[in-house]
């Protein structure tokens, strides 16, 4: 695993109280972890603040599994 | 004509997590004023509060993760309803959900949720906002909470009368109720205000006491010579009010009737209440109306006695005037061990009355020292006595000069 998707499980698990096991790369966040559309908003100010980047509302919108949120701050983040 | 009656009781309070214990501390005159530790206070004038420990905070009841989605008078909220409930053995189905509603109030709401936020805002831009500020702060969240946790589709509201607020949410529920508007309510208030911006805020109107920052327990103290002020206090309160029949029907427990209900303005300041005390005089006389009773048959007034200079004595003789007619009345003021709960203060003083009648002891107004009266109403200073009642009173009033009573009986 690398260390960018170690850090984005890391918050999942934080901020939406799920076991780390339950977590696979294509669970969304929604359908799968139990999210609300408030919490993915959450989700997304906990990887810029994590990653030091700003993710622009459409990019956002795009992130609804880990495996996306892994893909877009690889090529996005300092 | 439908009666009303309680059938659950919850609370969280500076003298504990439940109904049972909070209770036993407060007809044993233990007092839960302490120093405030949350936060600085060294340039506070004010530096004590009946404050609840996080400890006391089950979060097997409101988990870690939905306490940080929510403000604290909304965890808190949710802490005694769910004791409220359970103690009424009530569950919902498809249909009566529908008759079951929530009105559960606060005064001031997620206050320190607003500040903290607002901090943020200042220091970080608005894309630190967390989308959970607003549902966190707002005053119904609380009663929308309850509603969804429980499956309540009644009507469904949150009476915001500063110190007056509990007492109004379980009077409108009564209303309700009686009404024909609903068969089930959760009622009741919550408030966290123990925050910086909150001392600060009632410190700069001069209503807190300032003068037993080194003896907490002393400071709240109605009636008392000595008082300087109200000491602040957090905590919920939650009653279940039912109509009588759909109580019956299902065997419920029921603690007592919801017998009369007053409400009053009294055109006169935004802090100070009306020097001849007649708002809370008209208050009390329209619930004891409502009730058909005399005014010798009430037997205690839970009063709102906040330790403030000008309130208690007010009060006193409101109460006097209207009631002065049985020469064995009783009157005590819970706030003098738990301080003045504002929003909340009604809704556990109604509480605390319904365990009154219960157990046939009436709580004591702790630091009652040096009466600064020679009234012939028994304040029970300082231990509580037994006595049977079988009509009680419980008032409550608020800034803006908005007054509250209700009539309990069995």
């Amino acid at each position: 695993m690398s260390d960018i998707e170690e850090r984005v499980k890391k918050i999942v698990v934080e901020h939406l109280g799920v076991e780390e096991g339950k977590i696979q790369s294509d669970s969304k966040f929604i359908d799968d972890l139990g999210a609300d559309s408030l919490d993915t908003v959450e989700l997304v100010m906990a990887f810029e603040e994590e990653f030091g980047c700003e993710i622009p509302d459409d990019a956002a919108e795009k992130i609804v599994t880990l495996k996306d949120a892994v893909t877009y701050l690889s090529a996005n983040s300092n | 004509m439908r009666r009303v009656v309680v059938t659950g009781l919850g609370t969280i309070n500076p003298l504990g997590n439940n109904v049972e214990t909070s209770w036993d501390n407060l007809i044993n005159s233990k007092s839960g004023i302490s120093k405030i530790t949350k936060f600085n206070v060294d340039n506070y004038p004010c530096k004590i509060a009946g404050s609840i420990e996080d400890s006391q905070i089950n979060d097997k009841i409101v988990s870690i993760r939905e306490q940080r989605k929510i403000d604290r008078f909304i965890t808190l909220g949710l802490i005694a309803a769910n004791e409220a409930i359970i103690d009424s053995g009530f569950t919902t189905n498809d249909k009566n959900s529908l008759r079951s509603g929530v009105m559960v109030g606060s005064g001031i709401g997620g206050l320190d949720t607003i500040y903290k936020n607002s901090s943020i805002l200042d220091n970080q831009g608005i894309r630190k906002i967390s989308p959970f500020f607003i549902p966190s702060s707002l005053i119904n969240l609380l009663s929308g909470h309850i509603s969804i946790k429980y499956n309540l589709k009644g009507p469904n509201g949150s009476p915001v009368t500063a110190c007056a607020t509990g007492t109004h949410a379980i009077g409108d529920s009564f209303t309700l109720i009686k009404n024909n508007k609903a068969d089930l309510m959760v009622c009741g208030g919550a408030e966290a205000a123990i925050c910086p911006l909150g001392i600060s805020g009632f410190s700069a109107a001069r209503a807190l006491c300032d003068t037993f920052n080194e003896q907490p327990v002393r400071g709240s103290r109605p009636w008392d010579k000595d008082r300087s002020g109200f000491v602040m206090g957090e905590g919920a309160g939650i009653l279940i009010l039912e109509e009588l029949d759909h109580a019956k029907k299902r065997n419920a427990k029921i603690y007592g009737e919801v017998k009369g209900y007053g409400l009053s303005g009294d055109a006169f300041h935004i802090t100070k209440p009306s020097e001849d005390g007649n708002g809370g005089y008209r208050a009390m006389e329209m619930a004891l109306n409502e009730s058909q009773l005399n005014s010798h048959e009430i037997d205690y007034v839970n009063a709102h006695g906040t330790s403030t200079q000008i309130g208690d004595m007010i009060e006193l003789s409101a109460v006097e005037k209207l009631f002065g007619s049985n020469d064995s009345l009783c009157m005590s003021s819970n706030k003098s061990a738990i301080g003045h709960l504002l929003g909340a203060a009604g809704a556990v003083e109604a509480v605390f009355s319904l365990k009154s009648m219960q157990t046939k002891t009436l709580p004591p107004t702790l630091n009652l020292e040096n009466p600064d009266t020679n009234t012939n109403i028994n304040l029970i200073p300082n231990e509580a006595i037994s006595k049977s009642i079988k009509n009680l009173i419980s008032n409550s009033f608020g800034f803006g000069g908005t007054n509250a009573s209700l009539i309990f009986g069995y």
